[in-house]
């Protein structure tokens, strides 16, 4: 079922997906950054993806583009999942948001700025919000030390 | 009336109704709320970049600091998405299967005990609170039993469990899901009927079912507002699809009909647990997979092979193969979703957890603006929300 | 009958047994006030399957002492940005009224001493239902006082949910027992338990169980009570009006809401059980019913919830002042018939 949803996608957007991988039985759909929204409302209003579980940001430190944003979809009607990725380059640290699409992207989208430096276009509210508004850097950035900024590595066990 | 002045004023994040950390500013025209704005992160403690820097099996215990009210469940939504990055979903046995299917749903009635509890508490009834807590010790104790914690159980493992269940612990459960309805009743006598009671739940913090599918609600939250779904049915793991239960569902999505429907769940929660007591069989408790789980206790201890066994996974770890993977569990707030990446190494690459509290609580400024304050924490209290999973 | 006592006929006496009598009063008074705090814990930790306090002395029983003690001993604190004056003169203002108003509440018949008739009340006002219902009306200034000097919006909000709570359910009690007055034809307290002598059944809760019900239920919500407790409401004002009081202070407001119990408990065994009547001897029988209907607020706490302040309101306007209204009408109706 779901790669039947794929093939409609890459049907109507053939210019945006980059890539679709099957693992373990889930379809995951790479497409391009600028044609986010529209993927994503064609997928809410077309295919019955009204459920946005998850969205977060994934850093690949050393590829180019560096990050991914990763929208995982649910389809209340047809219980099934979907997930779509859309690569973001370091130095255009931006995406559309799709706050419009689903208003529950509202936090994750925060969350994302919040640990990536990701920015959302058009998003409501981007402020931090989990770390204090004041911080500085992206936590979950692979070159973000564990331990935090300027502090020695804990010496003891990690276990 | 030429201008209309509000009243800021800040709930928390010291405040005895937010359940936690919570912040929230409101702003107040009289008692009315004219909006709302949740501040969270204060207990934030890096789970998911702790966890990209441990193997596998020591980011699990990670995973029941999430929502400390149901660890169980946090640890069951962690090891069935490690086992599926793995491909030994299909591996795990019979046995260690039930056993995960009975705590999850203990696990269940115990978060809802608390929900009630404190629930019923920020409305006044406070008999309710301690007479929860008197349950939920019964499964503190066997949670304590079992895992030697009462909080952070850290019981299952990835492959199956670590270790069985100890002696006479069926007959505990048994004990506990025979006297539960009889309690229900009791809670159910002090509030459902209750004039009082009604009034201050009924047609409070009202969602709609698009409302709450656009926003994000899972769990009884969205079951309240009319949508019939659950992943325990819908999307089976672990075996659930062979039990028999109903999805508790209301209609008119306020704060009667989510207390209402998570009655019942915890009802629902205890005919499973008795199917689970009937199917337990002897059995292994651990994937045949040495590759991944680790050799029983005595093996570790009295040969050498196994204490070789021990130390390379414990230093070593396994290695999934590359690829991502989402695992979403029926948790008792809602889906918690496990998002994880493996780049082949024994760390994960990222592990994103979707906790349902995060998402739930989003909905609170739309759910209270316009009502009043006590309604505010009526409100907080049937979103059931956990700021350890909020904040990760 | 001998003549009654009076300053003029013997002065020492009088103010002798005057003192006496207020003495009397206000130690009883205290002694219930600190123990209904060891009752209220005792009862409702028996119903919520716990044992309330054990520690302190045989069976917890030094318990309200210790917290006494604890309480005095606490740091004073006053909020730099507080009214300093009006911050202390919060809880006087409390305490001071609900105490004042056992004054007229009589605690037995007559009693003869030296040649002269001494009635067992400390002051038999004319108006004595008007001044309990002036004093319980008094007691809101306190609240309100303590809730805006503390210079604190939770505070402030509970100031003024008592405000509004007070006044509006003041009406309907002082409407509900104008049907009491009608049939015992005296605003005195002492005139309207005199009327309800003789058989138990000319008490005016059966003849007049509406404005019991009404009144005894708005009472509960004139001394902030569960379920009326909102300028309280710690889960939702984190304490109201009191947030910011310490220490003896703190003391005082506790010991302003125990005290009201216990004055709407004698006011209302006064008013519709026949006061000091019954198999006993008179301070008995009185000790008893406040006993009762402590008993039943203390339970009332522990089972209900809080109702929300537009219920409240909404309870209070169009609900129980009709049901008071129309009781005056029923009552005059059956008197003139």
């Amino acid at each position: 079922m779901s790669q039947a949803v794929v093939a409609k996608l890459k049907q109507e957007f053939s210019a945006a997906v980059v890539n679709t991988v099957e693992h373990r039985g889930e379809m995951t759909v790479t497409v391009n950054k600028n044609d986010i929204v529209a993927v994503c409302t064609f997928l809410r209003d077309s295919a019955g993806y009204n459920f946005l579980c998850d969205l977060c940001g994934v850093d690949y430190l050393g590829s180019e583009p560096r990050f991914m944003v990763v929208y995982n979809l649910y389809n209340i009607e047809t219980k099934e999942r979907l997930r779509i990725k859309a690569a973001v380059g370091e130095d255009d640290c931006c995406i559309d948001t799709v706050s419009g699409v689903w208003s529950t992207a509202n936090w994750p989208e925060r969350e994302c700025w919040d640990m990536f430096g990701i920015a959302f276009n058009g998003h409501p509210d981007l402020r931090r919000i989990l770390m204090p508004a004041d911080w500085e850097g992206y936590p979950l950035r692979k070159d973000y030390p564990l331990q935090g900024p300027d502090r020695e590595l804990y010496q003891g066990r990690l276990s | 009336m030429a201008t209309k002045e509000t009243m800021t004023i800040n709930m928390g994040p010291q405040h005895p109704s937010t359940h936690g950390v919570l912040q929230l500013i409101l702003e107040l025209d009289g008692e009315t709320v004219v909006k709302a704005t949740p501040h969270i992160g204060f207990l934030h403690r890096g789970v998911e970049k702790l966890a990209e820097n441990r193997s596998y099996h020591k980011a699990l215990p990670l995973t029941d600091r999430l929502d400390y009210l149901a660890p169980m469940s946090n640890n069951l939504g962690y090891v069935l998405a490690v086992e599926k990055l793995l491909g030994i979903t299909h591996e795990i046995p019979q046995r260690a299967k039930v056993v995960r299917v009975m705590m999850a749903e203990l696990t269940r009635i115990k978060s809802h005990l608390v929900w009630l509890a404190t629930h019923a508490l920020d409305i006044g009834a406070m008999t309710v609170f301690i007479y929860c807590f008197r349950e939920r010790e019964l499964i503190m104790d066997m949670y304590e039993k079992l895992s030697g914690a009462r909080m952070t159980s850290n019981y299952f493992r990835v492959g199956g469990l670590s270790e069985d269940l100890p002696e006479g612990f069926e007959q505990d459960v048994k004990n506990f899901i025979d006297a539960m309805p009889g309690h229900l009743k009791t809670y159910e006598g002090l509030l459902t009927g209750n004039a009082i009671w009604q009034k201050r739940t009924q047609g409070v913090g009202y969602i709609s079912a698009e409302d709450a599918i656009d926003i994000g609600l899972t769990g009884p939250a969205l079951r309240a507002s009319g949508v019939d779904w659950d992943l325990r049915r819908d999307n089976p793991y672990t075996g659930y699809e062979e039990y028999d239960f109903e999805v508790v569902t209301r209609e008119r999505g306020d704060t009667f009909d989510r207390y209402t429907a998570r009655l019942d769940e915890m009802r629902e929660s205890c005919k499973i647990i008795q199917q689970c007591l009937d199917r337990l069989e002897d059995g292994p408790i651990l994937a045949d997979n040495p590759g991944v789980c680790l050799p029983p206790k005595e093996k570790v201890l009295n040969s050498i092979e196994g204490l070789i066994h021990q130390f390379k996974l414990v230093t070593d770890g396994f290695k999934p193969e590359p690829g991502e993977i989402y695992q979403g569990i029926e948790a008792p707030k809602g889906e918690l979703g496990y998002y994880m990446i493996s780049d082949g190494s024994a760390n994960p690459y990222r592990m994103k957890v979707r906790p349902p509290s995060f998402v739930n609580l989003q909905a609170l400024p739309q759910m209270v603006e316009g009502s009043l304050l006590a309604d505010v924490i009526a409100t907080i209290g049937t979103l059931d929300i956990v700021l350890g999973e909020i904040d990760r | 009958m001998p003549e009654m006592l009076s300053l003029s006929n013997d002065p020492i006496l009088f103010i002798a047994v005057m003192l006496a009598k207020i003495l009397a009063v206000f130690v009883v008074l205290l002694l219930i006030v600190a123990y209904a705090t060891y009752a209220e814990r005792k009862i409702i930790g028996h119903m919520q399957t716990r044992l309330g306090p054990t520690m302190t002395g045989p069976l917890g029983l030094l318990q309200p002492i210790a917290d006494g003690l604890k309480l005095f001993f606490k740091e004073d604190i006053i909020p730099a940005q507080a009214s300093k004056v009006a911050f202390i003169l919060a809880p006087m203002m409390i305490l001071v009224p609900a105490f004042i108003t056992v004054a007229v509440v009589p605690f037995g018949g007559d009693v003869v001493i030296g040649g002269y008739t001494v009635p067992l009340q400390i002051a038999d006002l004319d108006v004595g239902i008007l001044f309990i219902l002036a004093m319980e009306g008094l007691g809101v200034y306190g609240i309100v006082l303590a809730g805006w000097a503390s210079n604190n919006k939770y505070s402030l909000l509970g100031g003024i949910r008592s405000a509004a709570q007070v006044i509006s359910y003041e009406l309907a009690a002082g409407l509900s027992i104008v049907a009491v007055f009608m049939l015992a034809e005296t605003l005195s307290l002492r005139g309207i338990v005199e009327a309800q002598s003789g058989s138990m059944f000319n008490w005016f809760v059966f003849s007049q169980p509406l404005a019991f019900c009404v009144f005894f239920i708005t009472s509960v919500a004139e001394i902030n009570r569960v379920p009326f407790d909102l300028p309280e409401a710690e889960t939702e004002l984190v304490s109201g009006f009191c947030t910011e009081y310490s220490s003896m202070k703190y003391a005082l407001f506790f010991m302003a809401e125990y005290a009201n119990m216990v004055v709407v408990a004698a006011v209302i065994s006064t008013l519709f059980l026949g006061g000091p009547a019954g198999p006993f001897p008179g301070v008995i029988n009185l000790l008893l019913k406040i006993f009762f209907f402590m008993f039943v607020l203390i339970w009332m706490r522990a089972t209900f919830p809080r109702v929300r302040y537009d219920q409240l309101m909404f309870m209070g306007w169009k609900v129980f002042l009709p049901l008071a209204l129309l009781n005056i009408v029923i009552t005059g109706a059956v008197i003139v018939l």
